[in-house]
């Protein structure tokens, strides 16, 4: 089976045709001509390689009213990604290789996108004692990054054996970097608007205490660390002198953290609450700086979907959390691609290259992800129209909860296809199952 | 005005200055009155919903609306089907359909009287929510100033205390800006929030530097509780550096007041010998209370009677 992808713009260069067959790219040249094959008219769309979540909530196992693997599977194709990372703060936590592999199979049945399951670090994500990761990693879902992401490993003797221990599985711990005891009841960014507002403070200092520490440890031990959702322009700045010292270590910034600030808490609607907070305009500035500059190596979901009786009601009694996979890359064209701080190529290194090879996905067999787009790499790609702009409306997405932090806000960029092993998950914006 | 009062930020100085001067009004109505009621607001429905307890801010709504002839409706989170976990939209919803015109709402979480707000048709008062604001404090609050020295305009009003956790701080420092006072708070560091540089009110960690200049000293309520979260190192302590005793009361010019918002812990934040004298206001901001708390349901609701 073949298909030709025609008048297609890869990394929104000179238009060329795409071969793709037997799940892999045949061919990408001027005017290929395959009788038989399956024609997608792509004239004026940009073609870029599948997109790479490291960090999406799929709710499933355990609440499956708020987003199921297949439904977040269809959220995450309609958004442009043909592997995303599964959180393992599900019910029960995934902090076995009996949890990670059902999710990985429930992944694999849905069939959009590879669901790649994280593991728990520590057990039932409390932070005592090491889950068994070397039995996640052996599982058939092949666990590479482990997380007790919701949590902050918090215990710093725990969180350096669990860096040393992954470095014999190529794993990596993704930190949720929060140090607990100054964010007690936290609610939002602390400053001018916390303290207006009456909100408990979420100070950046708690978020840059752990990252400074984690990389000390990292650097101590020899090992690898990834940093999650990072906030903050001072965690961007540790993370700069950490990488010019030679240390180990990765760094995720949401799309919510590189558009929103803390001015979405006027008027307490819980949308807008989530961990860590949305912060200032200098935050955001530095988040965008620090992507360009690559010292934040990819832009990661942390897709976070709700229940609306979890977010409709009071601020403090709402869990944190916001949707974000049939956004992500309309937010990153419009704040990285159209400020010119970003180019298509690097788009796609932010959000495909970079997290495949920190997830490990980017090996050289058919199930790998974030490869280029050339001759003989799988056929995972996406194909965007960049000057198309929509309103989002919460109620046409595909994942099962409605807590979209941009809804009624225009953005940029329609996915118009996604393309999994050659497979079309999305055809003319739609979900194909 | 606006449809709710949710923050004293609703308020521009025009509209504070009509609530207060409609306060003066029903209270100059009500001098000498055997039967102390009006019957404007005959036929309306206000609803005291009240997460937390506060009998005195509860009855004293009550007081207000019964005052003005309308349907009173206490509705305590306690032993009602709150208590079961309806959540606050599904009781806007059930007290919107049986036809209320006005919450009064109390609430432990800041914000919950704007999300109120965005399900109900009627009115929402804030009584007070979490640590952000409790405005009709902050007026009764002016309405007493203004009573006692005659003006507001450039009066210098050191508040003192948690400021941090204090929803009254937060409603007089905007009210009392916005009617041209001059605010200073007065606290230990660690009970200021991060941020208070940004609020329209000189900072000071020291008491005894602001007490001589100060026409008004409004000392806050300050939980013993907060020594265990290491606010500061002790009741003992806090009280000698900022309590106001009879000795710190004698630096305080002839004409200034002492207010509290109640409940006081006397010898905490408070000596019973200042709380007793004639510089105190407290028992007069009580009775204040009930004719500003009128004078806002009169003027959310009165003008819209018929409608």
């Amino acid at each position: 089976m073949s298909t030709l992808i025609t008048g297609a713009r890869p990394y929104g260069e000179d238009a060329a045709d795409i071969l793709v067959e037997d799940g892999r790219i045949a061919a990408i040249g001027a005017s290929l001509s395959v009788p038989g094959a399956d024609v997608v008219d792509a004239a004026g769309l940009v073609a870029l390689p599948g997109l790479v979540d490291l960090h999406t909530h799929l709710r499933e196992p355990g609440r499956e009213d708020a987003e199921t693997v297949e439904t977040g599977s269809r959220a995450a194709a309609l958004g442009g990604y043909t592997a995303v990372h599964a959180m393992a703060n599900t019910d029960p936590v995934a902090d076995t290789a009996g949890v990670v592999e059902q999710v990985w199979r429930l992944g694999q049945e849905a069939g959009l996108v590879d669901v790649v399951p994280v593991g728990a670090v520590t057990v039932g994500l409390r932070g005592e004692r090491l889950a068994e990761l070397g039995a996640m990693a052996d599982s058939a879902a092949r666990v590479r990054v482990f997380s007790d992401d919701g949590h902050c490993v918090a215990d710093p003797a725990l969180m350096r054996r669990a860096l040393e221990y992954v470095k014999a599985l190529d794993g990596v711990v993704a930190q949720h970097a929060e140090e607990p005891r100054l964010t007690v009841g936290a609610q939002m960014h602390e400053g001018d608007r916390s303290a207006r507002l009456g909100l408990t403070g979420w100070p950046a200092a708690a978020e840059e205490a752990i990252i400074a520490r984690d990389v000390l440890l990292a650097d101590h031990v020899g090992a690898r660390l990834h940093v999650c959702h990072v906030s903050t322009a001072g965690s961007v700045e540790i993370l700069r002198w950490a990488k010019s010292r030679g240390v180990q270590v990765t760094a995720e910034v949401t799309p919510h953290h590189l558009l929103l600030t803390d001015e979405c808490a006027e008027g307490y609607d819980p949308v807008f609450k989530v961990n860590p907070p949305l912060r200032t305009d200098a935050d955001v500035e530095a988040l965008r700086a620090g992507l360009a500059e690559g010292v934040i190596d990819a832009v990661a979901t942390d897709h976070a979907p709700h229940a609306v009786e979890d977010k409709e009601t009071e601020w403090a009694h709402a869990r944190p959390g916001m949707l974000g996979l049939e956004q992500a890359l309309s937010v990153v064209v419009a704040t990285m691609l159209e400020t010119g701080r970003l180019d298509w190529r690097g788009v796609a290194d932010r959000m495909s290259t970079r997290p495949a090879a920190i997830g490990r996905l980017d090996g050289r067999g058919l199930e790998a992800h974030g490869r280029p787009l050339a001759p003989g790499e799988p056929a995972n790609l996406l194909l965007l129209d960049p000057g198309a702009r929509a309103v989002v409306d919460p109620a046409a997405l595909a994942s099962r909860s409605r807590n979209s932090p941009y809804a009624g806000r225009e953005l940029p960029g329609r996915v118009v296809a996604t393309f999994l092993r050659g497979v079309p998950t999305v055809l003319d914006g739609k979900a194909q199952k | 005005m606006k449809r709710h009062l949710l923050e004293a930020a609703d308020l521009d100085r025009a509209d504070a200055t009509l609530v207060l001067d409609t306060a003066a009004q029903i209270d100059a109505a009500l001098a000498g009155r055997e039967v102390k009621k009006l019957p404007t607001l005959r036929g309306r429905t206000v609803v005291n919903l009240f997460y937390e307890d506060s009998t005195r801010t509860r009855i004293s709504f009550e007081l207000a609306a019964k005052r003005l002839s309308a349907d009173v409706i206490n509705f305590s989170a306690k032993g009602s089907s709150v208590s079961k976990g309806e959540s606050l939209k599904d009781t806007a919803l059930t007290l919107e359909a049986m036809g209320s015109d006005a919450i009064v709402v109390r609430h432990s979480a800041s914000g919950a009287p704007h999300r109120l707000a965005n399900w109900v048709r009627g009115s929402v008062v804030n009584a007070g929510d979490g640590t952000h604001e409790h405005p009709t404090q902050a007026l009764l609050d002016a309405y007493t100033i203004r009573h006692r020295l005659g003006r507001l305009e450039g009066v210098r009003v050191a508040v003192v205390g948690d400021v941090l956790h204090s929803r009254v701080a937060r409603s007089n420092v905007r009210l009392l800006h916005t009617l041209g006072a001059e605010v200073t708070l007065v606290a230990p560091p660690t009970l200021l929030p991060v941020g208070v540089g940004s609020w329209p009110a000189e900072v000071s960690y020291d008491l005894d530097a602001v007490l001589p200049k100060a026409d008004v000293v409004m000392m806050l309520r300050v939980q013993a509780e907060r020594m265990n979260a290491s606010y500061f190192p002790s009741a003992r302590e806090y009280s000698r550096r900022y309590g106001l005793d009879a000795h710190r009361m004698g630096a305080l010019g002839d004409d200034a007041i002492v207010m509290h918002p109640g409940p006081m812990n006397r010898g905490m934040e408070i000596a019973a010998e200042v709380a007793d004298s004639v510089r105190s206001t407290i028992v007069e901001q009580v009775g204040n209370g009930v004719s500003v708390r009128m004078a806002v349901l009169y003027l959310l609701l009165g003008g819209r009677a018929g409608e």
